[in-house]
């Protein structure tokens, strides 16, 4: 008898089963190449995203210690005491120290003047890794006595500065002597929020703008002997630290904090990358669903012939398998070219410099990866080819209302399913953001194809028959057998709906922001206000015809003690106190006010506008998201140390508080009388009309007052908007692997629907269609696809951008209309001319000979 | 070699049944000839497929070389159709991508044939195809796609040959050419053949003669 039965991946060892497969797929070869395109591109963006994984953990392992500069940093929010002199005497080592605080910088010559974060340091930091400048000599030269200022290079950029310029920080007048382009440990993205600016210790005092309750972090960075054991030390040294309120940072835990980061980085870009491929698998099932029905006669005569169900759907498992191998290598090929591109998206975002290495394991898993995916998605439509009876050979119309229902099928989704979950799983390490990317992935799927669904059913029965039949015969063809009506609305709607969410998000956070600076509300804040400037500084406020629209002391204190148990009990005390921590070791900067400020709501409790000189318990009002770390309710007690003295007080209220308003926000608010004699700095809020307003504001307020630094909106919104371009530039560039297989797979769809089109035509032409009816049939249709695709993909991104806004990032919606319909006409006008430029020929052939031509 | 007994096969249609072959029994001895014929629509085709288990009856019975196709599943039926069956179509089937000697080969590979060239390279010279072995079906005519489809028929050593309108797309000279290699093969192998024909003249050259109608035997001389 015959070979026996074999299960159909035993078949796949038989050299027979691939010397069919290759020749069987002799006139379909370019064909299949060109599906195989689909998942390139995904593979291509996971080689590339995969080598960068490799590579930054390498980097960390190899820059490790410049990643800190020292092997220990030690942080305090206070001046170093004489105790934590003999004890940082103890540890030894080489030392270095930096004092940091936000200041107002400013530059006569330009008459700029930017918020920054100013930082004196003394010796010989950092101890691995160097401060890149340029020139690179000033990296040593500005440690000296009046050696100048290292400045970074978007302050340098903002306001035109040169290197010899003068630059005034505080009462503190200096040059500019280099250019600072890279800073161990820190990325360059950081300085769109402050920019950094370094002088030497012995300058600070110049500056005249360290003053009691000044905000200020004073660190000290170690060298230690080599194979000292840092991390023993710091364990050795954790009580002294938490007395002393010390927070230390050793290389060991910044590689583990930024390779948390970057790992977060890499699987985002994965997830992106993910989505290209997950796209490009469709665009395979596509292909081989088309390819298998053409080949269902050839697998109707093998049958008859005597070929099993499993050799029949081996040969064809077989061509799915080379189509994928042959998209994994050209994809790692491509991945291996473009990876040089990532590092440079991504610059902004990793503090360090690497070499750029190919990763063969990261490229060999993008490689498995997207030769599952593909072979996971052609085993859906590959399915088929099992049922396809000997008997077809004979009847040719005979397989019609057969392949329904087919348990496989649903196997193979569930296992595609399942997969996608996996990977996202395995990416995210969170089960419920990878079921939230999986289940996204499927509405936004899901959503396409419905929509695709309802367009071929409206295509069917509700077009008008007075419409012209240029337009009637452009949309049947939406709806007659064989369309690619879904394929074509999935890839398209898909790259649009990735695009325009991207678009929106971005637009919406900004315009938040913008709004929150509406006509009335404050839009500059003025802070680090001694109490003898306040009536000078008001006084120059108004001169300048602007208003004063709040003013509030800030107090820095700190927690003693929460319902009798100390901080230090609280905080290092049990398993779950541990995680808030931080919430009982800050520092809290708080205020006095006898009334609510816009954007606060009390939720629970009485707010208490003033108290009497009373020796009991203050009643606080708290910030309800902090009340919660500290596990406090209505009528908690707390002790505050305010710079030394002992302030009782009681939980009177809970408050919500908009953080996203341009004003000072507290946790704690005292009653009026409460605290009026502690020491406190004073914030005043007001509002600018423009930004020259606002730089002639900043410059005069300078100018008299150097310690007094300002925030205002529209710095805000620079920044931010800088940041979220940043950001949307990296997820765009990923997000376009996605766009760029949708027209790869829009290529194929239509490849593979010429044939059938051009039938068509012919047959049209043949009956007397003019060249024009044809080619106003093929853009009725590619238009109708393009158009459909478009608003589908941005009804779902209104949604998606619309959930994100109210549910993440929790700020109103808007939507602008000018991109949208940018976007709604664009993706058409994409459809239409790929279409036509595949389409071409149809027409300016005679009919007879492009009928052979296809044959 | 063939037996039929009872054969019906009906077809749902609309909320209906269409029985389209009626309650058919018949046998063949070995390397007897039959033809079947009868109109358009009367199921000569159908049966065709049910002797040669290409699908299942409704009722009845198929025992080929004593091989009773009921009791297979369809992987067991494609086996007895590679060992013991030969098809020739109407419509020649042959796999386009293939080339004639390619064609020819594939029954024996299926198997697991590998030194399986020259039997078919012999078998192509025996219908006059020695100098077409490379070409594929869009480069010959349909007479030599047909000599091509009877090669492959043969390759296997069938028991038994299926032929379906075997000249219906040919002309009468063409087809009169297949019908010679067709009926000289049958002799020299001694292979039993079955075949559906509208032409009465081709059908008077079988042994025996069965005449449907409305799927059920009219006449049998």
């Amino acid at each position: 008898m015959n070979t026996p039965a074999r299960h159909s991946f035993g078949h796949l060892f038989s050299a027979w089963t691939w010397k069919m497969a290759w020749r069987d797929s002799r006139t379909s070869r370019k064909r299949l190449l060109l599906f195989s395109s689909s998942i390139i591109l995904g593979i291509a963006a996971l080689a590339a995203v995969g080598s960068l994984g490799v590579n930054l953990n390498r980097a960390i392992e190899e820059h490790a210690k410049t990643l800190l500069g020292a092997d220990l940093v030690l942080n305090s929010r206070e001046p170093f005491t004489p105790e934590e002199d003999e004890l940082f005497r103890h540890i030894g080592g080489e030392q270095s120290r930096e004092i940091s605080f936000t200041t107002m910088v400013y530059f006569p010559r330009t008459g700029g003047t930017r918020l920054s974060i100013a930082r004196a340091l003394s010796g010989g930091f950092p101890y691995y890794g160097q401060l890149e400048t340029e020139p690179a000599v000033a990296a040593a030269e500005f440690r000296k006595t009046n050696g100048g200022t290292l400045v970074e290079q978007t302050l340098l950029a903002q306001f035109d500065v040169k290197i010899g310029d003068e630059i005034r920080i505080g009462n503190l007048t200096s040059r500019v002597v280099a250019r600072l382009n890279k800073i161990p440990g820190e990325s360059v993205a950081l300085s769109a929020i402050a920019p950094r600016v370094y002088f030497s210790m012995d300058d600070l005092e110049r500056t005249g703008l360290l003053r009691e309750g000044s905000l200020a972090q004073y660190r000290i960075y170690f060298k230690l002997p080599p194979g000292a054991n840092v991390t023993e030390l710091v364990n050795s040294l954790k009580p002294q630290f938490e007395k002393f309120r010390l927070h230390a940072d050793t290389v060991e835990e910044r590689k583990r904090e930024l390779g948390r980061a970057m790992d977060n980085l890499y699987h985002f870009l994965n997830l992106v990358g993910f989505i290209a491929l997950l796209l490009g698998g469709v665009g395979v099932a596509s292909a081989i669903h088309v390819h298998v029905k053409q080949k269902l006669n050839t697998v109707a005569v093998l049958r008859c012939l005597g070929g099993s169900v499993a050799q029949a759907f081996s040969i064809y498992l077989a061509q799915g398998m080379a189509l994928g191998a042959f998209g994994a290598v050209a994809g790692a090929a491509l991945g291996v070219g473009i990876k040089m591109l990532i590092p440079k998206v991504l610059a902004d975002f990793i503090p360090f410099s690497f070499q750029f290495h190919t990763s063969w394991f990261a490229i060999g898993r993008a490689m498995g990866l997207g030769f599952a995916i593909c072979v996971m998605f052609a085993l859906l439509p590959l399915l088929a080819v099992r049922r396809v009876s000997p008997l077809a050979a004979i009847r040719g119309s005979f397989e019609t209302a057969r392949v329904r229902r087919d348990p496989l099928r649903w196997l193979a989704g569930a296992f595609l399913a399942v997969g996608v979950l996996a990977f996202a799983f395995s990416q995210t390490r969170n089960w419920r953001i990878g079921l939230g990317f999986t289940i996204g992935l499927g509405l936004a799927f899901g959503a396409l194809a419905l929509t695709a669904r309802l367009l071929t059913f409206a295509a069917r029965h509700f077009v008008p028959g007075a419409l012209p039949f240029s337009v009637r015969q452009g949309i049947a063809s939406l709806h007659r057998p064989n369309n690619r009506t879904l394929l074509l609305l999935l890839s398209l709607g898909l790259g649009t709906f990735l695009m325009v969410s991207l678009y929106l998000v971005q637009k919406n956070l900004l315009t938040e922001l913008i709004s929150s600076g509406g006509k009335n509300q404050p839009n500059a804040v003025l802070f680090d206000i001694q109490p003898s400037q306040e009536t000078a500084l008001t006084n120059l406020i108004h001169s300048l015809k602007l208003p004063v629209l709040d003013e509030m002391p800030i107090i820095t204190m700190r927690i003693s003690s929460v319902n009798g148990r100390s901080v230090e009990t609280l905080s290092g005390g049990g398993k779950g106190r541990d995680r808030h921590g931080w919430a009982f070791r800050r520092e809290y900067r708080s205020t006095w006010s006898d009334h609510l400020r816009d954007g606060e709501t009390i939720v629970v409790g009485k707010f208490f506008p003033a108290v009497t000189n009373d020796t009991g318990f203050i009643p606080v009002s708290l910030e309800q998201g902090i009340a919660k770390e500290l596990g406090v309710g209505l009528g908690d007690e707390i002790i505050f140390d305010v710079q030394g003295v002992p302030v009782k007080t009681r939980v009177a209220s809970l408050r919500t508080v908009e953080w996203r308003r341009i004003q000072p926000n507290f946790f704690v608010v005292f009653p009026r009388g409460s605290l009026d004699d502690a020491p406190a700095m004073h914030v005043l809020v007001t509002r600018v009309a423009s930004s020259e307003e606002s730089a002639r504001m900043q410059r005069e307020v300078v100018t008299a007052f150097p310690n007094i630094s300002i925030i205002d909106l529209t710095l805000v919104l620079q920044t931010v908007d800088s940041i979220l371009g940043k950001i949307s530039f990296v997820v765009r560039f990923m997000a376009m692997f996605t766009v760029l297989t949708g027209l790869l797979v829009l290529v194929s769809a239509l490849v593979t629907g010429r044939y059938q089109r051009v039938r068509e035509s012919v047959l049209l032409r043949t009956l007397g269609a003019s060249r024009g009816q044809i080619l106003k049939i093929l853009v009725v249709e590619y238009f109708a696809l393009g158009f459909l695709a478009a608003l589908t993909g941005i009804l779902l991104a209104i949604f998606a951008a619309w959930a994100l806004a109210a549910l993440v990032f929790k700020v109103s919606f808007t939507v602008a209309a000018l991109p949208l319909l940018i976007a709604l006409l664009g993706v058409p006008a994409i459809t239409v001319i790929t279409g036509l430029l595949i389409s071409r020929g149809i027409l300016n052939h005679p009919p007879l000979a492009i009928l052979r031509a296809e044959e | 070699m063939l037996e039929v007994r009872g054969l019906t096969k009906s077809y749902p249609s609309g909320g209906d049944s269409l029985t389209v072959v009626k309650d058919i029994s018949f046998s063949l001895d070995a390397a007897a000839s039959c033809a079947v014929v009868g109109p358009s629509g009367s199921g000569k085709t159908t049966l065709l497929g049910l002797c040669a288990g290409l699908d299942q009856p409704t009722s009845g019975e198929v025992r080929l070389d004593g091989v009773h196709l009921g009791a297979l599943d369809e992987d067991g039926r494609a086996r007895v159709r590679n060992e013991i069956v030969g098809f020739v179509f109407q419509t020649f089937q042959l796999l386009s991508t293939l080339t004639a000697l390619e064609n020819v080969m594939v029954p024996l590979e299926l198997r697991g044939g590998n030194h399986v060239r020259d039997q078919a390279v012999e078998l192509l010279k025996r219908v006059g195809l020695g100098e077409r072995l490379t070409h594929y079906p869009a480069q010959l005519s349909g007479g030599e796609q047909q000599r091509v489809a009877l090669a492959r028929a043969f390759i296997n050593r069938p028991k038994i040959l299926f032929a379906d309108e075997p000249t219906g797309n040919l002309d009468a000279e063409t087809g009169g050419l297949v019908i010679e290699n067709l009926f000289a093969l049958n002799a020299d192998a001694g292979t039993t053949l079955v075949l559906v024909t509208h032409d009465l003249e081709l059908a008077k050259r079988a042994q025996r003669v069965i005449r449907l109608k409305g799927g059920a035997v009219v006449a049998e001389p």
